[in-house]
């Protein structure tokens, strides 16, 4: 299973609509930066308001996501994580501290905009 | 009293999600809530990766309580891998061998009430945890 990828001017948009499994998400890890070398994307957002688990593995996968895209220059903002994600992810001691996180799409794109003109 | 015993094996990675999935069908037949529904997912999520990982593969198996006065769920995960050396070592916030987040076992234990473990290099590795339907208060 691929997730689409979809480009708006500069930016990427990611909605992951599946359960997420490992294979898939190391996938998306791969496909993610690709498009970002292929199409020059300065600014990513990953919503996740149709994920409802988040667990150690896809945390780490999400926060690696967020660190590699960084290195090629381009801003990542994950958005819409549920409430009970939210519980979840401080229950299991991860906090994902160094990721810029955004209420939902609109917020995220207006976060990225305000980051990318600093 | 225990009941409706229903057990998933655990041999390649998709039955993680598979274990998840059907952990959470469960939980809400029983009653928990979106959160706690949320927390058995994750937890059976790292107890699932845990034997696919370090024991290639093993079982979970879940466990309705229907007691008088509470409700829960038992969730057992078991494996025959080689056993976990030094389980205070595991039990700790960021030890990992395997490059994760080291969130695994400290993290379910966090998630559910009660946790159990039992390991050594013969038998493998055993694992039972509850869940309790928080009581309502009148």
């Amino acid at each position: 299973m691929r997730i689409p990828i979809l480009k708006l001017h500069n930016y990427l948009l990611i909605s992951i609509q599946i359960d997420l499994d490992d294979k898939t998400a190391i996938q998306f890890q791969e496909d993610l930066l690709n498009k970002i070398h292929s199409s020059g994307a300065t600014g990513v957002v990953i919503d996740l308001t149709s994920v409802d688990i988040i667990d150690s593995f896809i945390a780490k996968v999400l926060g690696d996501v967020v660190s590699m895209s960084d290195l090629m220059g381009a801003k990542v903002v994950l958005t819409g994580i549920q409430p009970a994600v939210a519980m979840t992810l401080i229950d299991l001691g991860i906090h994902l501290q160094d990721v810029p996180t955004a209420l939902d799409l609109e917020q995220g794109l207006i976060k990225l905009r305000q980051e990318l003109e600093d | 009293m225990m009941n409706f015993q229903s057990c998933v094996d655990i041999k390649k990675e998709w039955d993680i999600v598979g274990a998840r999935q059907l952990g959470r069908e469960r939980a809400k037949a029983i009653g928990f809530g979106t959160v706690d529904q949320a927390r058995i997912a994750t937890a059976i999520s790292e107890l699932a990766r845990n034997i696919y990982l370090y024991a290639g593969s093993g079982v979970i198996c879940f466990e309705t309580i229907d007691e008088i006065d509470r409700k829960g769920i038992c969730i057992i995960a078991e494996d025959n891998g080689p056993g976990i050396h030094d389980i205070s070592k595991v039990m700790e916030d960021g030890f990992s061998t395997s490059g994760g987040l080291g969130a695994g076992l400290p993290g379910v234990k966090r998630l559910m009430d009660q946790f159990d473990i039992v390991s050594d290099q013969e038998q493998g590795t055993k694992i039972r945890t509850v869940k309790w339907v928080p009581q309502r208060r009148f």
